[in-house]
């Protein structure tokens, strides 16, 4: 196909970096023949590398998820903070005040009618909890109800 | 109505662009593995900086728009990335010695010969200093023209002449070498 002549030519060219692509390729397709002159088979891995180089190729996968909300994750996590410190700002406001307003609490009342209120307060939640322990026994009324059912 | 335009806001524009960014870069994905494997040798390594490098061009990918062309931009950011590693490598005492030629004893068959040259063609090649061995790798593998790797590489298309031609000589010479021990 190619006079040696001319692929003599081409390889000093290609030495000095003359050649064009094309020519490199037709260097590459000639020296991937199986019969070339002994004299030029000295380059032969040169050309044969090359052309077997061009097809490594890179098989594993990227994830490309992570990287894909990172912007407006950014802004997720400004929104996230900027609620949290709104959260605690607001929670530290009434441990502040509450001493002041016990303060309050004994200008407007005597000690006697707090006492009262307390005491009241009391009564309820322990009439509250037994309420609720009654609810217990209801709880359990019910289940054995339901054994009975399914039973039958 | 407003949960759904939030929905338009948010996700659609970004898989429209996760497709489009895939059709970018996939064509010139494993020349970017080829350039990190010539300059770091490992496999493995080329492997990490090439998923570091798509991953970097993932998250800048409003900015890759821009560029001319984002297969130059990839090509010089492997390239910077690689030089990088292998700086910190030689600063941790670390660089790998790949110059430990073992003559394997010349088998008959002409499968095995070929492995064999291109074994040697890879050592050779590891052998030349980083610039050459990224001219030769663009010019020789990839046939990218002189101003493109010039654009890549940041260097004068004379320069990358002078570098090439010393590169193929420095491989004729060993091949020549080699060759010679063949016969004789």
């Amino acid at each position: 196909m190619e006079s040696v002549k001319n692929i003599e030519k081409l390889l000093e060219r290609y030495l000095e970096a003359e050649t064009t692509i094309a020519e490199e390729t037709r260097l590459q397709e000639y020296f991937a023949q199986e019969q070339i002159p002994a004299h030029l088979e000295e380059y032969r891995p040169m050309f044969q590398y090359f052309q077997i180089a061009k097809q490594e190729r890179y098989t594993k996968e990227v994830p490309l998820k992570p990287g894909r909300n990172r912007s407006y994750l950014r802004w997720v996590s400004v929104a996230a903070v900027a609620v949290l410190l709104v959260g605690v700002y607001f929670n530290q406001q009434p441990q502040i005040t509450s001493g002041n307003q016990f303060a309050a609490l004994e200008e407007e009342y005597t000690q006697e009618e707090i006492q009262e209120a307390q005491m009241a307060l009391a009564m309820f939640s322990k009439n509250f909890s037994k309420g609720t322990q009654g609810m217990t026994y209801l709880k359990e009324f019910e289940r054995t109800t339901n054994k009975f059912l399914v039973n039958e | 109505m407003y949960k759904a335009d939030v929905k338009e806001v948010f996700n659609q524009p970004s898989k429209m662009k996760q497709s489009e960014f895939l059709n970018t870069v996939m064509p010139f994905k494993d020349k970017l593995f080829r350039l990190a494997k010539r300059l770091l040798v490992s496999t493995e390594e080329a492997e990490d900086a090439t998923q570091e490098i798509i991953l970097k061009l993932w998250t800048n990918n409003e900015k890759i728009a821009s560029y001319k062309s984002v297969e130059a931009f990839a090509m010089t950011m492997t390239k910077n990335y690689c030089l990088d590693r292998l700086k910190s490598k030689q600063a941790n005492n670390l660089k790998l010695v790949h110059s430990n030629y073992t003559d394997e004893n010349t088998s008959l068959q002409r499968q095995v010969e070929v492995n064999d040259s291109l074994n040697w063609m890879t050592k050779i090649l590891n052998t030349l200093p980083e610039q050459q061995r990224m001219v030769l790798q663009l010019r020789d593998i990839e046939q990218y023209e002189y101003d493109e790797i010039a654009e890549m590489l940041d260097m004068k298309p004379t320069a990358i002449r002078v570098a090439l031609s010393r590169a193929r000589k420095a491989v004729r010479e060993e091949l020549i070498k080699k060759h010679n021990y063949g016969i004789g």
